[in-house]
């Protein structure tokens, strides 16, 4: 593969950092952005995770100039950009479907930027046929979009917004419109080509596995304002708040009931991650994940065992405590052979500090 | 990288659909496949072949049916000839205006909300407005801009009389402003699909890679448009060719166009026995609309790569 022939001009660019500051925007009533904080270092690609209208979209579009702030600035590389016009930004958007031009073959799509700029006609040939290779499309240069598979299209999209050079690497869900194997496979290969191009990338998604493998920082977005900012192993593991922790991965709901810096479940004391909201002996949901609870065959147990499923390593055994509160373990599977539906088991649960859920 | 691999997978599916041997089987789907086309056949053989047929071989032929070409040549010099002069270039010239004007409002309209008022009533009237012609069109016009009409008058009483300055609902101006009338909505029912299908992101995309909106225009939006716009362009050119009624109406056939000439051959009125004359009149029509259309399909041929 020439790879290192497309690279290296753009790895002189790659030393761009991103900074939000205090990003407002509203639509109406909406408040899209609502104090927005991000900084994103050189080279380094953080995701943008969250639900549907949580605001991604629009911080993506502020960075691109598509959009403009209430208040609140944009940085890159230290400069304020706010006032400049989105074709002035050196910003390669993929948007999420649909936006290669359907009046150009794929290889004047890749190249149109470098028309644009100016770029003789055949150093814009070979740049197109280069970015081509890198996105495995270089027998395709001839072909019109609409002759091309969703993920062909969209690895066009790609190159083509790698072909300026740009500052700064902007996806909205770009894969949102592929099934799911396609999905994963240009997923790999869009990280692959972004520590080789070693360009800042903002990656909007709203699927949580897209993000986590990703990513090398996760940004957990929510009403407008970024809730936490973290590697994907911190963010699974440390959650600051209950909806992160129950955005990112399975999370059981378990009642317990607040003693102190304490919360007691189903008979075990579990530390409290952060000071209680709530008063002693106040009834509370505690969230768990699924790898910290430990489930083990006694007939004087007080789980029921009531559904399994065989995932490889591990085995996710579902069983019900005698409040009704479903429960959800991920064990070993070698040791949940003898789980199986109807018996009795003790529960246990993993001695790191937990977090409560929200409103209850 | 792993992507080839896709590439190759589908490079060999594609080879592997080779064609099927005919076989007996395959006609009788065949004959079965042109009796499903029969109604189509059958009513353009009825509608469309057959008139066209009449008219060529009427246009050949003198009123005992003998061969001739004194009608084609006849259709072609003094009046009849003037009349396709006078008739393309009020067609070329209203379909020309009324496309512009047409696609100018269809993008304005776009940019309403879509659940606006504005843009729910301009539609409306335009299916209405489209097809309004003939002789109440005439009179709504007679009415407003003839020499005693309302706005003909209103204009006079703040000074501008339009008729003293040589304007005239009854010539060829006249008619020209009555036909993009109905020109311009025509327009804009069958362009604003098109404008429809153009996508934000084409246009942000272009923006993001440093196009100013006149680059866009000019490498994307110009491009992607001008099929659909020449298309809607020769729909009113042939619209316009056709149309009789309301020129008849408001002119009394001053203004020789073609299809006034075809209608006083045809109905006996100017000579009797003229009727093929009329029908060579008919196959220039056919050849005028025919000729626009190779124009059409030769630019068309040249897009057709891209087009879905
Ligand atoms: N142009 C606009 N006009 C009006 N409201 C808007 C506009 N753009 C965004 N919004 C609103 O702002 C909020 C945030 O929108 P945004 O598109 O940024 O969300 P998102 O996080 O990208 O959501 P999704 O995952 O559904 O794409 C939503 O409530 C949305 O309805
Ligand atoms: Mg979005």
């Amino acid at each position: 593969m020439t790879v290192t022939e497309a690279a290296p001009e753009a790895v002189k660019r790659a030393g761009t950092s991103v900074e939000f500051r205090g990003l407002r925007r509203s639509f109406g009533e909406v408040a899209a952005l609502d104090g927005l904080d991000l900084a994103i270092a050189p080279g380094e690609l953080v995701a943008l995770l969250g639900p549907s209208g949580c605001g991604k979209t629009t911080a993506l579009r502020v960075l691109a100039g598509l959009e403009q702030v209430d208040a609140g600035e944009v940085l890159v590389d230290g400069g304020d950009v706010t006032g400049v016009p989105a074709n002035k930004r050196d910003m390669g958007m993929v948007f999420q479907s649909y936006s290669l031009f359907p009046n150009l073959a794929v290889r004047d799509n890749v190249a149109f930027g470098l028309r644009l700029r100016g770029v003789a006609a055949a150093t814009r040939r070979r740049r197109a046929q280069e970015l081509l290779e890198l996105v495995g499309l270089d027998s395709h240069g001839h072909r019109y979009p609409h002759q091309l598979s969703g993920g062909q299209q969209q690895r066009v999209a790609l190159a083509r917004a790698l072909a300026i050079e740009p500052r700064v690497l902007l996806l909205d869900e770009p894969l949102s419109a592929l099934d799911a194997q396609v999905r994963t496979q240009l997923r790999d290969e869009i990280r692959r080509l972004q520590l080789r191009v070693g360009i800042t990338t903002l990656f909007v998604t709203h699927d949580q596995e897209e993000a986590l493998s990703i990513a090398d920082r996760v940004g957990v977005m929510r009403s407008g304002r970024l809730e936490q900012c973290d590697t994907p192993a911190e963010l699974y593991q440390r959650p600051a708040t209950a909806f992160v922790a129950e955005f990112v991965g399975t999370m059981n709901h378990v009642p317990g009931v607040v003693a102190g810096q304490e919360v007691v479940v189903a008979g075990h004391r579990l530390t409290l991650a952060e000071p209680a909201g709530a008063r002693d002996g106040q009834l509370v949901k505690v969230l768990l994940r699924p790898e910290s609870v430990t489930l083990t065959a006694e007939a004087d147990g007080q789980a029921l065992v009531s559904d399994r499923s065989f995932r490889g390593a591990v085995t996710r055994v579902t069983a019900t405590l005698p409040d009704g509160t479903t429960l959800l373990a991920d064990l070993p599977s070698v040791t949940a052979a003898d789980l199986q539906p109807g018996a009795q088991a003790a529960v246990r649960f993993a001695p790191q500090p937990v977090l409560l859920a929200e409103g209850e | 990288m792993t992507v080839s691999n896709t590439t190759t997978r589908t490079g060999a599916a594609g080879l592997s659909a080779a064609p099927a041997r005919p076989t007996g089987r395959r006609w009788v789907a065949r004959a079965a496949g042109l009796l499903g086309l029969l109604p189509f056949l059958a009513y353009t053989g009825l509608f469309l072949a057959a008139p066209v047929v009449m008219v060529v071989v009427g246009a050949f032929q003198d009123n005992d049916g003998a061969f001739t070409t004194d009608n084609v040549t006849t259709a072609v010099s003094d009046q009849y000839g003037r009349a396709f002069v006078t008739s393309i270039e009020l067609s070329a010239l209203t379909a020309v205006v009324g496309a512009v004007l047409g696609a100018v409002l269809a993008q304005a309209v776009l940019s309403r909300r879509p659940d606006g008022v504005l843009r729910k009533a301009v539609t409306s009237a335009s299916g209405v407005l489209a097809n309004f012609g003939g002789v109440q069109l005439a009179f709504a016009f007679i009415a407003t801009l003839g020499s005693i009409g309302i706005v003909t008058k209103a204009l006079a009483a703040v000074g501008l009389d339009i008729y003293q300055g040589g304007f005239t609902l009854f010539g060829f101006t006249g008619i020209a402003i009555v036909y993009i009338y109905f020109q311009v909505p025509l327009m804009l029912i069958v362009f604003t699909p098109a404008l429809e299908g153009m996508r934000e992101q084409w246009r942000e995309a272009a923006e993001n890679l440093g196009a100013t909106r006149w680059q866009y225009w000019r490498h994307v939006a110009g491009p992607v448009l001008l099929p659909p716009f020449l298309a809607s362009l020769l729909l009113l050119f042939a619209n316009s060719l056709s149309a009789f009624a309301t020129a008849e109406a408001l002119t009394n056939g001053i203004i020789g166009l073609v299809p006034i000439q075809i209608g006083a051959l045809v109905s006996g009125n100017v000579v009797a026995d003229q009727q093929n004359l009329g029908k060579a009149l008919g196959l220039g029509m056919v050849i005028v609309v025919g000729l626009v259309m190779a124009v059409y399909y030769r630019i068309q041929r040249r897009t057709a790569r891209w087009l879905g």
